[in-house]
C-alpha cells in the first residue's frame, strides 16, 4: 500500500463532460489520459510522479471498467518497452517516470521506440526532477528528445493546458509515427488547480484485442536494412509530420503580439513565472496581457522554424528563457534565425542564469536586463528582489540575526528502521576500521549526512554494488561494503550488482536495506513486499533471490532495531574467510507505513478492551550528563535536546519527545554502544487483565515500603515544599 | 493603476515547515477556505524524498474571482514559486523556519504577516555537540521581529499539545486570528470541519491557536542591530512585553523566594538534617553565592552524608576566600559551588540506582507516557555496566587489581556485553537497584573516589593559585572546565583526558595576558567533538601552550 491514499480523490475520474474538477496535477493528468482512450498505463514511481502511479493504483476499478491495463513496471526501461505495443497496434499508451534518472534508464527502449516509430499514441509522461527539492544529479530531458528525435511537450503549469497537452501529444504521436514526451516540472506536478472534465472514453481497441490479434510488419522491427529506413523516414516524414501538426493545432502559443518590436521566447513550463516577472516589472497582468510579445513553446522538441521567423522577423530583439544547461533551444534559434537571415539580435543564457532553476527571482533579474537595455519604457515597475543585496529595502539585506539559521536536509524519519543498520555499520566500523562504502539510492542515502557520515559514492539506482566493483583485490583482507534497497534490488541490483559480484568473485559485503516498501518513492509495494497486495503479486524472498544467483554467504537479520546483533552480524561477514560477495538482508517495515497501519489497529484495540501495551522511550533527565553521544549514533528526530531542569548544570539534555514510536533503536543503541545509563523505557498497559492487576498490587506492596526508606532519608537533606 | 501594483495580484503565502509536521495539511486547508470562498486558487509544495524531516515550503496564492471574471472571463496566471519581497503571509512552523523565511527573503518588513511557532526543533548539528550547541533563540527572534511588517508569535507547537492535536491547526488558527486574509472564523472553522479528519481536537487546537494570535509575540534579547534603519517601510510599534506563561511567572516567582530565604532564612532550602551547613552557609560566605551553596549541600548530603558535605564546604570556602568579588557578584564563588558539587557528585552506579527508583522520577515518567494516574506503567532502564565501572566501585585495592586484570575484563565483558534491561517497577528490579543504591556507605573506600577526590583537590590547588596571582577570570575558567568531564564509559574517559589536557594548558597559561580567554576557547573547542582532536589540534595550533598530549 502506498504511503498516500488517493481513494476518495480518484472518484473524481468519474466525472463527465462539463464538471469542474479540482485537484492535484498528477490527478488531472490521469483523468486526461482516460479522456483520451488510452488502453495501457505503466511506470516507475519516483518524485515527482510517484503519485501518479498512486493514483492509477487506487483507479485500478476505474481502469478494469474502463478496459485500460495498468501494470506497475518492474524498471523505466520495462515502462518504456511497455510501448512496443503501440508498435503494430493502433492503440494508445502512456507510461510515467522520474526524468532525467528515468530517461537514463530507460534510453534502451526508447531509442528503439523512436527507431521503428508507432501507429498508437505513445506518451511518456516525465516528472522533471530539477531544481529545489530534487534529489538527483541536475540534467535535462531535452537531451534524449533531440537524440532520438522523441517529440518533447512542455505544457504551461495550469490544469486545462496540462489535460490539453495529454490529449493533443497523442494526436502528435499517430501524426508523426513519433513518441512523445510529456514533462511535468516538479511543482507542476503538485499542483492544485481545477479544470473542465469531459467523458472518459474506452479504447477503441484494447489489449485484449491486439493479443488476440497478432499483427507483425517487418519493417518496424530494428535491424539492418530497417534500422537506415527509420533514420530516414525520421526527417523524412516523422519530423515535417510533426511541425505540420503542431503549427495546424497551434500548440505553441503567442500573446501580445504586435505590442512591442522586441519579444521574450519561454518553455511552456516557464510561462507563469515569465508572466510574474512581467508582472512586477509593470509590463504585463495578472491575466497575461502583456505589453511584450511572448512566444509560449509548449511544444520544447522539435522547434518551429516558420512560428519563430515570424515571431522574431518583426523584433529587433528576443529573450530565450529556457531553463538548466546546455542552453539546446537557444543554439537551435540562433542556428535557424541565421540560416533565415532574421536580424533580431538573440539573448539568453547571456542575461539569465546559466545554471540552476528558473525561479521568479531568476526571471525578473534576466527579464529587467534585457528591457532596459531593448524597452526602458516598458518598465514600471521596481520590484524589491532586484534592489542589491546591501540595499536597506532588498528583501536579502543581511541581518546578523539570520546567521543564526542552520541548513536543514533531509534525514531518517523518526523510528526508521534504517538508522539502526547506520549505527551497526558505524559501531562495526569503530572494531574493524574504515571502509570503502558504496551507497545506493533511496532513503538510505541520508547516511551520508551527519551523524552518520557513511558513503563515498552513489552511481545510480541499484547500483550500490557495482559502484565498488573495481574495489576489488585479493592481496587484501579489507572488503568493501556497498548498500542497496530494496527498491534498487529489484530494478536492476540482483543481475547489475549481485550477479557481477558473484561472476567476478567480489569481495565485498552488500547490505540490503528491506524496508518493505519502494520507500523512497511513497512506500509502492514491490516483490519482496510482506504485505497482500490484491492486484500484485508479493512475498518473494530477497534472500532466495541472491542464493539463486550463486550467492553463498547470505543472512536475513528480520530486526533491524536490534543493534548489536546487526554489529556482529556485520563484523561476521566482514571477517568471514569466505570468498565472493556477501549479503546481509536487513529487514524491517518502514516506519512511516508501518505507523499508517498500525495507529487505526491500536486505538481500535484500546476501544475494543483488548490488552495492548503502547512504548516509548526516555531519557532521565538528571543521569544525562548532557554529552548527547546517544544522539551522534542515532540522529532520531524524536530523539531531541531540551534545557537542562537541573538548576546546577548548564548544558542542555538529550530528551525523547511525544513523537517517539517506541522502535527500540534508543535502547538498543544504550546497549550496542555502551551508551549512557539514561534511557528507559515506559510501557503503558490499556485495559489491563486479571494477572496484571494481581503483580502490580504486589509491586506496589513491596516498592512502597523500600520506596520510604529512600524517601524519608533524603528528605532530611532535601528542601520540603 | 492596474496590475501588480494597483492591487491586481493574488494574496501570496508561503509556508516553512518540516517534512512530516502537516505543512501541507494546512495549505489544504487555506486551498478549501479560498476556492469555497470565491477565489481562485493554486498551490505547490515540493515532495518526495526531499521532504523527509527537512525544510519544505509550501505555497499557495489566492486571488478573487470577481476579479477573474473582470478579466474577460480567462483564468489568473498564478504562479509557481514565492517570490522574494513580495510574499503576504508567511506561516512558520518553527523558530529557525522563521528565521529561514526572513534568510530567503520570502518574510519581509515591509509586507509580510509573519505567523510563527516560537518553539524550537533543533537540528542535527545542535543536537550532536557534545556541549551546548544551540543557537541563540532570540538571535532567531529578532529576524522574526525585525524580519516581518507583524509578527504573530506563540509557542504553537505547545497549544497543539494541550489539544492533543498537529501544529498545523494551531497555526490556522493563528492565520485566522491574524486578521490578514478576508475570511472570518466561521469560514476558517469551516474549511477545517471540511477536512473530515479530527476535526474536534484540530478546533481545539484551532481556538487557542486563534486567542494566541492577539497576544504580542515574545521580545527578543538581543537588538538586532545590523538592520538598516527602515526608511520607507511601514513598521508597527512593537507593544509591551506579552504576558508570561504561568509557567515562567512561577519559576520566576519561586527564585526570587529562593534568593530571599538564602539570605535570610538559609535553613528552610534544605532538610532539617542540614540545619548546621546551612548556619554554616549564612555565617561564611558571600550573600550572592549562598543559594548555590544551599543546593551544593543539598546534593552532596543525599549523594554521601552529613561529613561529605562538610567536606563540600571545606572546598568552596578555599575558593570563596580568594575571591576578589565575595562581596558584590562572587562569580569565583558561585561558580565553584556549582561545579565542586557536580563533581563531588559524580554519577557512579550507586548513584543512578538512586536516580531511578526515587518516586518524583517515577511520577515524571508516568506524566510525560501520558498514562492515567490509574493506569499500570512498567519501567525498563538500559544499562550496560563496563568492567572499570565495577573495579572502580570497589574497595581500592581490589579495584586496582582487578582494573589491570585482563581477565576480569574479559569476564565482565562476556557477562554485560548484551547490556541489562532492568524492570524498575518488578519486584527483583526495584530491590536490585535499591540494593546497590544502599552501597551508598561503600562508596568512599572505592578506587574511583579515591583517585576523584585527588583529582578534585589539585584542582582546586590550580583554582586557588590563580586566584591569589590575581588573575581571578582565569581562576573561574579553571572551575568551568569540570564541564568537559561528562558522560559515562568511553564518553566519560575521554571527557577526562580532555580535562587533564585543559588543567595543563592552565598550568602554562597561568601568569600571562588575557590566560583566560585562551582557556575559554580551548575549553569550548573540547566540546565540539567527540574524540577531542579538536582540542588536541588547537593545542597544536596554539602559539600559547605547549602541553605534552597524550
Amino acid at each position: 500500500m502506498a504511503e498516500r491514499s488517493f481513494a476518495s480523490e480518484v472518484l473524481k475520474l468519474r466525472h463527465g463532460d462539463g464538471t469542474v474538477v479540482s485537484g492535484e496535477g498528477i490527478l488531472a493528468v490521469t483523468k486526461a489520459l482516460l479522456q483520451s482512450g488510452v488502453a495501457y498505463v505503466g511506470g516507475y514511481q519516483g518524485a515527482p510522479i510517484s503519485h501518479l502511479m498512486d493514483v492509477l493504483g487506487d483507479a485500478h476499478e476505474i481502469l478494469e471498467e474502463l478496459d485500460v491495463y495498468f501494470e506497475n513496471s518492474a524498471s523505466e526501461a520495462t515502462a518504456a518497452a511497455m510501448l512496443a505495443a503501440s508498435v503494430h497496434y493502433p492503440i494508445r499508451g502512456a507510461v510515467t517516470f522520474k526524468s532525467t534518472v528515468g530517461l537514463n534508464v530507460a534510453s534502451d527502449a526508447l531509442a528503439n521506440l523512436s527507431s521503428g516509430g508507432v501507429k498508437g499514441g505513445a506518451l511518456i509522461i516525465l516528472g522533471e526532477d530539477y531544481g529545489e527539492g530534487s534529489s538527483i544529479m541536475q540534467e535535462r530531458s531535452h537531451a534524449f528528445a533531440m537524440k532520438s528525435q522523441m517529440w518533447l511537450m512542455d505544457p504551461r503549469p495550469n490544469m486545462t493546458a496540462i489535460v490539453d497537452a495529454v490529449e493533443a501529444g497523442f494526436e502528435l504521436s499517430e501524426a508523426s509515427n513519433t513518441p512523445v514526451m510529456l514533462e511535468l516540472r516538479l511543482r507542476s506536478c503538485h499542483l492544485h488547480g481545477s479544470f473542465v472534465a469531459r467523458d472518459n472514453v474506452r479504447p477503441s481497441m484494447t489489449v485484449t484485442d491486439a493479443i488476440e490479434n497478432p499483427v507483425r510488419e517487418l519493417s518496424r522491427v530494428v535491424l539492418p536494412p530497417a534500422s537506415f529506413l527509420h533514420e530516414q523516414e525520421k526527417i523524412d516524414q516523422r519530423w515535417p509530420a510533426a511541425v505540420e501538426f503542431i503549427r495546424e493545432r497551434g500548440l505553441n502559443e503567442v500573446f501580445g503580439e504586435g505590442k512591442a518590436d522586441v519579444g521574450i521566447i519561454v518553455q511552456g513550463g516557464l510561462y507563469n513565472t515569465a508572466n510574474r516577472a512581467m508582472e512586477l516589472l509593470g509590463c504585463s497582468d495578472p491575466f497575461g496581457d502583456t505589453d511584450v510579445p511572448v512566444y509560449v513553446m509548449n511544444v520544447a522538441y522539435p522547434l518551429i522554424d516558420s512560428e519563430i521567423i515570424d515571431f522574431c522577423k518583426t523584433k529587433r530583439a528576443v529573450l530565450m528563457v529556457e531553463e538548466g544547461q546546455p542552453d539546446y533551444i537557444e543554439q537551435n534559434l540562433n542556428a535557424i534565425l541565421r540560416r533565415a537571415g532574421v536580424a533580431c539580435e538573440l539573448h539568453g543564457k547571456d542575461m539569465l542564469a546559466e545554471v540552476g532553476e528558473y525561479t521568479t527571482s531568476v526571471v525578473t533579474h534576466g527579464l529587467s536586463t534585457f528591457l532596459e537595455q531593448y524597452l526602458p519604457e516598458s518598465i514600471s515597475g521596481e520590484p524589491a528582489l532586484l534592489l542589491a543585496d546591501d540595499h536597506p529595502n532588498s528583501p536579502f539585506v543581511a541581518k546578523d540575526s539570520t546567521s543564526a539559521v542552520e541548513p536543514r536536509p533531509p534525514g531518517f524519519c523518526t523510528g526508521c528502521p534504517e538508522r539502526p543498520i547506520f549505527s551497526a555499520l558505524k559501531l562495526a566500523e569503530r572494531e574493524l576500521g574504515q571502509h570503502h562504502v558504496s551507497a545506493d539510492i533511496g532513503c538510505h542515502l541520508f547516511s551520508i549526512n551527519a551523524p552518520f557520515d557513511i558513503g563515498a559514492t552513489t552511481m545510480g539506482y541499484g547500483l550500490g554494488s557495482a559502484g565498488a566493483a573495481a574495489l576489488n583485490s585479493k592481496k587484501t583482507d579489507r572488503q568493501t561494503i556497498a548498500i542497496m534497497g530494496d527498491g534498487g534490488f529489484w530494478h536492476n541490483g540482483l543481475t547489475s550488482g549481485v550477479g557481477n559480484a558473484v561472476f567476478n568473485d567480489t569481495d565485498q559485503l552488500l547490505v540490503v536495506v528491506d524496508n518493505d516498501y519502494s520507500a523512497a518513492t511513497g512506500g509502492q509495494d514491490l516483490l519482496s513486499s510482506g504485505g497482500e497486495n490484491p492486484i500484485r503479486s508479493t512475498k518473494h524472498s530477497i534472500e532466495k533471490a541472491v542464493r539463486g544467483v550463486g550467492v553463498k554467504w547470505a543472512k536475513t537479520v528480520p530486526n533491524t532495531y536490534k543493534v548489536a546483533e546487526l554489529r556482529d552480524t556485520f563484523i561476521d561477514a566482514l571477517t568471514t574467510k569466505q570468498p565472493g560477495p556477501k549479503v546481509i538482508i536487513a529487514q524491517s517495515e518502514c516506519q512511516l507505513n508501518r505507523q499508517r497501519r498500525v495507529k487505526p489497529e491500536f486505538q481500535e484495540a484500546v476501544k475494543a478492551g483488548k490488552r495492548v501495551v503502547r512504548e516509548r522511550f526516555g531519557v532521565d533527565a538528571e543521569t544525562c550528563t548532557g554529552d548527547h553521544a546517544c544522539v551522534r549514533i542515532s540522529g532520531c528526530p524524536s530523539l531531541t535536546i531540551k534545557p537542562n531542569p537541573d538548576p546546577m548544570r548548564t548544558d542542555p539534555v538529550a530528551t525523547v519527545t511525544d513523537d517517539c514510536v517506541g522502535c527500540g533503536v534508543c535502547g538498543a543503541n544504550a546497549h550496542a554502544a555502551s551508551l549512557c545509563p539514561s534511557f528507559y523505557r515506559t510501557d503503558v498497559i490499556h485495559n489491563p487483565d486479571f494477572t496484571d492487576r494481581v503483580r502490580t498490587s504486589a509491586r506496589s506492596w513491596l516498592i512502597s515500603r523500600l520506596s520510604k526508606t529512600v524517601e524519608d532519608r533524603a528528605a532530611a537533606f532535601e528542601r520540603q515544599t | 493603476m492596474s496590475g501588480w501594483y494597483g492591487g491586481q495580484r493574488p494574496i501570496t503565502i508561503a509556508i516553512l515547515a518540516m517534512g512530516g509536521e502537516g505543512g501541507g495539511v494546512l495549505a489544504d486547508w487555506i486551498v478549501s477556505l479560498g476556492e469555497t470562498n470565491g477565489y481562485t486558487v493554486q498551490s505547490t509544495s515540493v515532495a518526495g524524498v526531499a521532504q523527509r524531516t527537512g525544510t519544505t515550503v509550501y505555497y499557495v496564492e489566492l486571488y478573487p474571482a470577481s476579479e477573474a471574471e473582470r478579466g474577460k472571463g480567462t483564468e489568473p496566471v498564478l504562479s509557481v514559486f514565492p517570490a522574494p519581497g513580495e510574499v503576504d503571509i508567511v506561516i512558520a512552523s518553527e523558530l529557525m523556519e522563521a528565521g529561514r523565511a526572513v534568510q530567503r527573503g520570502f518574510c519581509t518588513p515591509d509586507r509580510t504577516v509573519l505567523i510563527a511557532s516560537t518553539s524550537r526543533v533543533y537540528t542535527m548539528a545542535e543536537r550532536m555537540s557534545p556541549g551546548d550547541g544551540r543557537v541563540d533563540s532570540n538571535l532567531l527572534l529578532a529576524a522574526a521581529q525585525s524580519g516581518s511588517k507583524r509578527f504573530i508569535g506563540a509557542d504553537f507547537e505547545a497549544l497543539a499539545r494541550d489539544t492533543n492535536s498537529v501544529i498545523s491547526a494551531a497555526l490556522f488558527g493563528g492565520l485566522a486570528g491574524a486578521e490578514a486574509l478576508p475570511f472570518d472564523r466561521i469560514q476558517f472553522e469551516d474549511a477545517v470541519r471540511r477536512s473530515n479528519k479530527g476535526v474536534d481536537a484540530s478546533l481545539d487546537a484551532f481556538a487557542l491557536g486563534f486567542a494566541a494570535a492577539g497576544i504580542p509575540a515574545p521580545l527578543s534579547a538581543v537588538d538586532d542591530s545590523s538592520q538598516p534603519a527602515s526608511s520607507n517601510s511601514v513598521r508597527v510599534a512593537i507593544g509591551p512585553r506579552p504576558a508570561k506563561t504561568s509557567a515562567q511567572l512561577a519559576a520566576e516567582a519561586d527564585e526570587h523566594e529562593r534568593v530571599d530565604l538564602a539570605l535570610n532564612s538559609p535553613a528552610q532550602l534544605v532538610g532539617p538534617g542540614l540545619g548546621n551547613q546551612a548556619d554554616r552557609v549564612a555565617a561564611e560566605f558571600p550573600a550572592a553565592a549562598r543559594s548555590m551553596l544551599l543546593r551544593g549541600c543539598e546534593r552532596t548530603a543525599v549523594y554521601q552524608d552529613v561529613d561529605y558535605v562538610d567536606r563540600y564546604l571545606d572546598r568552596v570556602t578555599r575558593v570563596a576566600r580568594v575571591d576578589p568579588d565575595a562581596e558584590d557578584g562572587a562569580e569565583l564563588t558561585i561558580e565553584a559551588a556549582r561545579n565542586v558539587a557536580l563533581w563531588m557528585c559524580y554519577q557512579d552506579t550507586s548513584h543512578v540506582a538512586l536516580q531511578k527508583i526515587r518516586s518524583e522520577r517515577i511520577e515524571r515518567v508516568r506524566t510525560e507516557a501520558k498514562a492515567d494516574p490509574k493506569q499500570l506503567i512498567q519501567v525498563r532502564e538500559y544499562l550496560h555496566p563496563q568492567a572499570d565501572e565495577i573495579s572502580d566501585s570497589l574497595p581500592v585495592g581490589l579495584g586496582r587489581r582487578l582494573a589491570k586484570s585482563k581477565s576480569f575484563q574479559r569476564t565482565v565483558g562476556k557477562l554485560t556485553s548484551k547490556g541489562l534491561v532492568v524492570n524498575t517497577t518488578s519486584v527483583v528490579g526495584y530491590s536490585m537497584l535499591w540494593a546497590m543504591a544502599r552501597m551508598r556507605p561503600m562508596r568512599p573506600r572505592s578506587f574511583r573516589w579515591q583517585r576523584e577526590q585527588a583529582e578534585i583537590d589539585s584542582w582546586l590547588d590550580l583554582v586557588v593559585a590563580a586566584a591569589r596571582d590575581g588573575d581571578a577570570p582565569l581562576a573561574c575558567e579553571i572551575v568551568e572546565c569540570q564541564r568537559v568531564r561528562k558522560g559515562y564509559g568511553e564518553t566519560y574517559a575521554r571527557g577526562r583526558e580532555s580535562f587533564a589536557v585543559l588543567i595543563d594548558a592552565a598550568r602554562d597559561l597561568q601568569g600571562s595576558e588575557d590566560a583566560a580567554s585562551v582557556l575559554a576557547e580551548l575549553s569550548s573547542t573540547a566540546l565540539t567533538d567527540e574524540d577531542g582532536s579538536a582540542l588536541r589540534a588547537a593545542i597544536a595550533a596554539s602559539s600559547r601552550v605547549s602541553v605534552p598530549i597524550r
